[in-house]
């Protein structure tokens, strides 16, 4: 069995789940939303083995690395942060249903990284020849996944509040499987609250890095300074909902925004922009 | 809030409008009108232009103001709680909670203060107004970590103050078997050191597929021209620093000094010219070409065998703009004739030359960093305690006859729901055995 076998059969277990979620949606039918939420949790297990046989993978070719050096390999660790958080998030609060907004990341991450991306096994430059490599996106990825689930919190939310400002939900349009607007709102609250202090984390081992590296623990680097972009916006977002009361369609908003940036961040630097970061560029 | 989205915008320009390039280079990508607007609003060095760093002080005394603020206040809170819960606080409370019961009043004082003790936290015992109060709480000080946070980010600027003055960011190259006592700063001053560095080797090693594997040097430290013991042949990679008297040395470049030696002449053999070419620039041919070495060896048969002597790989430029590389012999005159002759190029032949590998190394000197550590540091511990630890308060009020259970939670109240309800089970049961006595 190989890695990539896997990393297929994950995609495939991520667009079922994503679809039998759609169907949740529309029939309601209990049954369905269960069975999105185990073929989600099949996906994540797969991913998991194929993760670790990528990584055994690597040492048989005598260039043994975690693998979390090149854009594929961190397109497919988002994508499986994300299901992770998202089933912390089911496991916590048990409003499935958000499946139907998550699952799709996880799955356009995927489909991505297996068709567009190149997939080698590649041995480490040295500048990532470094434990920190693995503390550093770790953290960060967690982080980039909670925005993630944010967002598609905010996004169902904005979907929900618009209908129950309009008219009195109906026993039978698809919004009224939507858990209510403030439970929204609280869960994109809360999944910032969580994603916050990784994104934090992230940019400390980053900067613990580059200080190990180079002897500068921050350079202004296009990376790092949108890093600090996101950090700005969450931590704005943070301020604009404890001290001035934004809730609802602005902290919506912003949320929204905020995982724009984050994925300009992640994506956007790599792929435009040159710096340390510039693995991307050679797709 | 405002500020730190203006921040976040502003932060932008530097990351599209590369930082720190020499101004010919700007000047061809945005023309001339651009670049002086740009030069004058500092976008090209915009983090460390006066208005973003007023912009970063502005940020600073917004904290330092807001947390004055309303720092008393929290003070208060946390050093001289209300202990008493009186009707307006009762009232002002979701979780609360009476118990009717016939018994003892010093009797229930005994168990609701051993209840607190064991499930919660020591009591503050008052008596007022006839009643008796009990009062506990866990981690009022949770209450200050976001003062913490906002103390980290002040701490982080000191620390980078710190650096920018009392230290500096260099650069040295040393050939190997040499030794050098000062730095070059990035302003192109030289920084003398207190010691000597030496560099007594420089390899690179590959992978199979060619890529750059490791850079590595052996450095040794020098006092008074003897090696420092504990700093003899230390290797030193890239993510592998040697610091040496608070001053460290990274692995960050390499490269070749010295010189080549060719003759060049017409394909005929006419017109013999000397020609010498250094290791790191490029020369120019008698035909209005341009050439330089990418690398030389000077005995070719590990690499060919059953060929000896010196051999370059050399790349020509020629005047109507192709480039050529080119593999010259010292040994091979008739090799040497035909790669001229079928790249159209004047006949090149190699001499030899000497060339000595050199190590690039960063120095670095931040007495800060320590400083910026510990910012980190309570910016982590205190966005933790920010967000995952609550301040919870429980009060008891005592009369005849009745129990009251109060409690808040100042974040997290979901959470601390299961918690207060099983304070009052308990309550309960401890209590009602009591009055059926």
């Amino acid at each position: 069995m190989t890695s990539s076998l896997l990393f297929n059969s994950t995609t495939i277990a991520y667009l079922a789940s994503m679809l039998l979620f759609f169907i949740f949606l529309a029939s309601r039918s209990r049954g369905v939303g269960t069975a999105g939420s185990i073929l989600a949790l099949v996906g994540l297990v797969l991913q998991t083995v194929a993760i670790g046989l990528r990584w055994k993978e690597s040492y048989a070719l005598g260039v043994g690395h975690v693998p979390l050096s090149n854009l594929y390999e961190s397109v497919v660790f988002f994508s499986w942060t994300i299901v992770l958080f998202y089933f912390f998030l089911d496991l916590k609060y048990k409003h499935r249903v958000i499946g139907a907004f998550v699952m799709p990341f996880a799955l356009l991450g995927m489909a991505w990284a297996q068709l567009g991306l190149n997939s080698g096994i590649e041995p480490l430059v040295p500048a990532l020849q470094s434990n920190w490599l693995l503390y550093h996106v770790v953290t960060c990825f967690l982080g980039y996944a909670a925005f993630a689930v944010a967002c598609g919190i905010s996004v169902m939310f904005l979907i929900r509040e618009g209908h129950e400002r309009q008219t009195d939900i109906s026993g039978k349009s698809i919004v009224a499987t939507f858990p209510a607007s403030r439970i929204l709102d609280d869960l994109n609250y809360k999944a910032i609250m969580i994603g916050f202090p990784l994104l934090t984390l992230g940019i400390v081992t980053g900067a613990a890095w580059a200080n190990y590296a180079w002897g500068t623990y921050w350079s202004w680097d296009p990376k790092e300074t949108w890093s600090l972009i996101v950090w700005f916006i969450y931590a704005a977002f943070l301020h604009a909902r404890i001290t001035r009361g934004w809730f609802g369609r602005r902290a919506a908003w912003l949320s929204i925004i905020g995982f724009a940036a984050t994925i300009f961040c992640y994506l956007g630097v790599n792929l435009l922009l040159s710096g340390l970061h510039s693995y991307g560029g050679g797709s | 809030m405002f500020l730190l989205l203006t921040l976040a915008v502003t932060s932008i320009i530097g990351t599209v409008i590369p930082q720190g390039a020499p101004p010919p280079e700007y000047l061809q990508t945005i023309g001339e009108n651009k670049f002086k607007l740009y030069k004058t609003l500092g976008f090209f060095d915009m983090y460390h232009s006066g208005w973003f760093i007023l912009l970063l002080a502005l940020l600073t005394s917004n904290l330092i103001a807001c947390s004055i603020k309303r720092l008393p206040q929290i003070w208060r809170l946390i050093t001289r709680p209300t202990t008493v819960m009186d009707e307006g606080l009762g009232k002002s409370l979701s979780l609360i909670e009476s118990v009717s019961v016939h018994a003892d009043r010093s009797l229930l004082r005994d168990k609701s203060i051993a209840l607190l003790r064991a499930e919660f936290g020591e009591p503050v015992v008052t008596e007022a107004d006839g009643s008796c109060h009990l009062f506990a709480q866990k981690t009022p000080w949770c209450r200050l970590a976001v003062y913490i946070v906002h103390l980290s980010i002040i701490v982080i600027f000191i620390g980078a103050i710190i650096g920018s003055i009392f230290g500096y960011k260099a650069h040295v190259n040393i050939i190997e078997g040499e030794a050098v006592t000062s730095v070059m700063s990035r302003t192109g001053k030289e920084i003398p050191l207190d010691f000597a560095i030496g560099c007594e080797q420089f390899s690179v090693s590959y992978y199979d597929t060619g890529a750059p594997k490791e850079f590595k040097s052996i450095l040794t430290v020098l006092e008074d021209r003897k090696p420092v013991p504990g700093f003899t042949r230390v290797p030193i990679i890239v993510n592998d620093p040697l610091t040496y008297k608070g001053i460290t040395f990274y692995q960050s470049s390499y490269g070749k000094v010295g010189e080549h030696h060719f003759i060049i002449s017409n394909r005929d053999g006419s017109n013999k010219t000397q020609l010498t070419v250094d290791s790191s620039s490029s020369a120019k041919l008698p035909d209005g070409s341009g050439m330089h070495v990418l690398e030389s060896t000077q005995d070719i048969s590990p690499f060919q065998p059953g060929m000896s002597g010196p051999a370059a790989h050399i790349e020509v430029h020629t005047p109507t703009g192709e480039t050529k590389a080119v593999v010259i012999y010292a040994q091979y005159p008739e090799l040497n004739a035909r790669t001229s002759e079928q790249n159209g190029l004047p006949l090149i032949s190699y001499t030899g030359g000497q060339e000595q590998e050199y190590t690039g190394l960063q120095v670095v000197k931040d007495p800060g960093v320590w400083v910026v550590w510990l910012g980190c540091f309570l910016m982590v511990a205190g966005v933790y305690a920010a967000f995952f630890m609550s301040h919870r308060r429980v009060w008891i009020r005592i009369t005849d006859g009745e129990v009251t259970i109060g409690g808040h939670s100042n974040k997290n109240q979901a959470g601390f729901q299961p918690v207060f309800a099983r304070l009052v089970e308990r309550l309960r049961n401890d209590i009602s055995g009591e009055g059926e006595k």
